[in-house]
Order: structure tokens, then sequence, then C-alpha cells
């Protein structure tokens, strides 16, 4: 078997501050093969985000390692492009200077640079909105334009973290399927991070669902109902039953954990 | 929309009007010294005198545009102008490398803080005789005091600015595979436009104050001196058409650099509703 595109080996990460060390990830063993559409499940709290960092290479793990490609994620980088919730798009950019920015800093001709954005824009829907600033955009548009910009720089994996947490149902659901064509036809390697039972379900070719504090690896699962998935097929809602109990389960010792907080403090 | 905002300027017109004619009829009447208050169309009359030129157009000494700039108080506005922009654009150039530096940087923050802090406080007008006793009188000490006055609003401002650069931003650019250059210049520093703008902004505005104080003192032209000469005449009429002159040059200036504003931060959020 090939050597796996992501992999993660024993990975731990322990946040220490004044009030006391948090572990967030205990020993935690993934990977992941190139082209994988990966959902990382959880309630919040549980480091899912915390792992997702850690492979971005915003913050790196205490002990354990993290390879991309074979080799040890010791920062940031394009391989390995990034969606975040909160957009993040640079304000004081067009959509176009947003999508074409990260090939500016590889010094891409001038020429190829709007070639590609051209594409890609057309690819998202967004050409009418292409000398717009992010703050004209909706939700929706925003997102469309964050996952353009890490598509132009042709990132073989795309990291993503809650990144249509914050849409309405219809746009998170046309978003998903915009999603799901581009990586069948690009095979990108997907890890994405919801704590949405059924977005993991429609989305995932396989779904690792963490426990609470500290997040270990509470059940990893390979999804393979056909696609286009339908939410209201007896298999579907099987699978989304499984995943509930582990879920709801942490979710309640989150809760509980909130709850001793409370009255400790 | 336009027309609620037509009623609300027509509504702002009011007050002043009220008070202009309290204060003819306080003149007309003679319930005050007209010297030490006169009638407004007197100031208006003043006023005029001010802005004309004082010798008939006489082709032999010049074309007839350098006559018509000719009037004293044209003169006056032109050079106390000159004084807030050159003194502005002195105290904003040093300010802004400097800040930068300082917002980008812990350790650079680490040496010049505390000068920073203890220099701060002290207002330009109190560097009035250091000024002079370094630089002599005329226009020098004028735009230094300017220079300071404007330097530390853009100085802070530009320090918080950058230091407010949200880490989203910096995420994203870095995980795009941007270098500290290209963070820097491309992200820190639009980032911190707002800031440094509105910095800028407080700066013209102390750099404003501090030029008529500045020619009172130290130099012997422009609006803050010829107020000051007024009042050793007496001329009060003067006095208040030269304080008119100096409060409509003062709103001109702000109103230009919040035009340049909403150019440049054209793409900010909270200025949707300024725009128009």
């Amino acid at each position: 078997m090939a050597e796996p595109q992501i992999r993660i080996a024993h990975a731990s990460k322990v946040f220490t501050s004044a009030g006391g060390d948090i572990e967030a990830l205990r020993d935690i063993s993934i990977d992941i093969p190139a082209g994988q559409f990966v959902c990382l499940l959880g309630p919040s709290g549980c480091g899912k985000s915390t792992l997702l960092n850690a492979v971005a290479g915003f913050s790196l793990v205490t002990s354990g390692q993290i390879l991309v490609e074979g080799k040890p994620v010791t920062d940031t980088g394009p391989d390995r492009g990034m969606v975040f919730q909160e957009y993040a798009l640079f304000p004081w950019m067009t959509v176009a200077q947003n999508i074409g920015f990260g090939l500016q800093i590889r010094k891409t001709p001038v020429a190829t640079i709007k070639q590609t954005v051209d594409r890609l824009l057309e690819t998202l829907r967004l050409t009418e909105f292409k000398d717009r600033f992010p703050k004209d955009l909706s939700g929706g548009m925003r997102q469309r334009v964050a996952i353009a910009r890490i598509l132009a720089l042709d990132s073989p994996i795309m990291l993503m973290d809650e990144p249509f947490g914050a849409l309405d149902a219809l746009t998170r659901r046309s978003l998903q399927d915009e999603l799901l064509k581009i990586q069948a036809s690009l095979r990108k390697t997907v890890l994405f991070v919801t704590h949405s039972i059924e977005e993991s379900i429609y989305l995932a070719d396989r779904i690792i669902a963490l426990s609470y504090r500290p997040g270990t690896v509470k059940l990893d699962i390979a999804v393979d109902l056909p696609r286009p998935r339908d939410a209201s097929s007896a298999e579907f809602n099987a699978l989304k039953r499984q995943l509930a109990e582990v879920v709801m389960h942490e979710q309640e010792r989150h809760q509980e954990a909130e709850v001793r907080g409370l009255t400790v403090d | 929309m336009a027309e609620s905002r037509y009623k609300a300027a027509l509504r702002g017109v009011w007050v002043p009007l009220v008070l202009l004619i309290l204060w003819q009829l306080a003149a007309t009447l003679k319930w005050i010294n007209p010297q030490v208050l006169p009638s407004p169309v007197q100031v208006v009359v003043r006023w005029w005198a001010y802005l004309t030129p004082a010798d008939p157009y006489d082709p032999a000494s010049g074309g007839r545009l350098a006559w018509l700039f000719s009037g004293e108080l044209i003169r006056d506005a032109i050079g106390s102008l000159t004084r807030v922009v050159s003194g502005f654009v002195i105290g904003t150039v040093l300010a802004l490398p400097l800040g930068l530096a300082m917002g980008a940087s812990t350790r650079v923050n680490d040496w010049f803080n505390p000068l920073v802090q203890l220099i701060r406080p002290i207002p330009p007008i109190a560097f009035i005789p250091l000024s002079i006793l370094w630089f002599g009188l005329g226009n020098p000490p004028a735009i230094f005091l300017i220079a300071l006055g404007a330097f530390f609003p853009v100085l802070m401002n530009t320090i918080a600015g950058v230091q407010h650069v949200d880490v989203i931003y910096l995420r994203a650019a870095r995980n795009l595979g941007a270098d500290r250059f290209t963070l820097f210049t491309r992200v820190i520093m639009p980032a911190a436009t707002p800031y440094i703008l509105s910095g800028a902004r407080i700066g013209m505005g102390t750099a404003f104050i501090v030029v008529i104080v500045a020619e009172m003192i130290a130099v012997n032209n422009g609006l803050g001196f010829r107020i000051l000469e007024a009042r050793e005449y007496f001329w009060s009429d003067k006095i208040i058409a030269g304080m008119l002159s100096i409060g409509l040059i003062g709103l001109a200036i702000d109103l230009i650099m919040a035009r340049i504003n909403n150019h440049l931060l054209r793409w900010h959020r909270g200025l949707e509703r300024d725009r128009g």
C-alpha cells in the first residue's frame, strides 16, 4: 500500500496556561490517503479544530508527529490550503485580487494569474462580483471566494474548519454540493471539520468522531453510500443514529464538564 | 432620503440665523459696545476688505490673477496652509515608519516606548520656548511645532493599527505562502490603514491648532498672527473675520481628509453608510 498523504501518528497536544494544563488531543493516529474526503466530527471542545490547525501548521502538536507527503509539518504552507469558518478574506482586496493573491506571492506571471482567476470565478459563479470587495458579498459568496483562493494554488490538500457553519441551510447545501463537485473532479484530499452529523454523512468518504477532552479517536468509519446522498434514505438515517449516539455521549460529557467547571469556580 | 437630508440641512440653518439676528439687533440697538462686539454687517464688510486686494489693479506690477490673490487674507491663508501642510507632512513621514516598526516588533517598541510615553503628554505648545531657542523666529519653529503636533497622533494610531491586525488575516496569508515582507506590505499595512488614517485626521486637527498658536508667537504673517495683530489695534471686526476664516479653512481641510479617507477605505465595512 502506498504511503498515506497525511499521517498523524500518536499526536498529542497540551495547552499550557496559568490556570493549569489542558490536554486537547491524546495519542491520535490517523492515516489519510490522497483524494479521500475525511470529516472530523465532534462536539465543540473536542479538539477537532486543534487537530486541523496542527495539520495546517498553525500550532504544532506537543508530542507524536504529523507527516504530509512523508515530511513532518513544521509550518503552514500552500500545499495545505485552509478555508476558515470566518472566511478570512482580505477586506482591502477585491474578489479577483483575493483569489489571485496566492499566485502573486508565488510570482506567477500576471497573464497566468488572470487566466486562473477568470477560470475560478467562472467555476464558482463569481464572475460578476470580481471587482467587489468582500464586504459587499453574502456569507455564501465569501466562502466561495475563500475556496477559489486555495484552488488557485492547486493545493493537493484542502483543510476546512467548519467552513459552512455560519451559513443558512439552503446556502450551505448548495456549497456542499459545489464542494463535492470540485472534489470529484480535482481529487483533492479534504480534511473537513464539522459538528453537524448530517453534514459529515452528506460529504465524507470517511468520518472520524473525536471524544471530548482529551480528544481521542472515538470512531473511524467509512461511508460508502452512493452519491448524491439522500438524507431521507434508511441507510443515511441508520448511520446518523449510530453517529448520534457517539457524539451525543461526548456532548453530554462536555456539558457535565462545563457544569463542574461552573460549580468549582 | 435626499429630501430628508435637505430638510435636515435646512433645520441646521435656523439656530445660526436666529443668533445672527439677535447679534445684529444687539449692535443696532447699541446694547453692547461695538469695540467689544461689532455688528455682523461690520464683520462682513471688514472681511471683504481683508479678502480683496488693497491697491487698485496696476498692469505694471503683474498679471490680473496675481492681483486678484494679493489680498491680505489670501496671503495669510496661504502662509498658514503652507506651514500646516509642511509640518504635517514632516510629522507624518517621521511617525509612520517608527509606528510601523514599533507596532510590528516588540523589541523596537521596548526601545522607544518609554521615551514616547514621556514626551507625548507634553502639549506641543509647551515646546514653544525651546523651539524659539533652537530655531529662532520665523517658519522653522512654527513648522517644528506643527510637526510635533501631528507626530504623536499618527505614531500612536499606527502602533495600535499594526498591533490590532486580526490574527486570522496573518494565518490566511501565511497559509497562502506569504513571507514576512509580503505579510507586512500586503496584509499588516492595509489592515492598519483605518487606524493610521484616523490618526492622520487627529494629527491634522492638532497641526491646525498649533499653527495658529505658533503664528501668534514666532511668525509675522498668517491667520494666527493677523488676529493677534488686530487685537493690538482694537479691530474686533477683523479678529472675528480672521476667526471665521480659520474655521472655514479648518472645515475645508477636514472635509478633504474625510474624502481621502473614504476613498482609501472604500473596502472598509464601517464606511458603508458614510459614502454618498
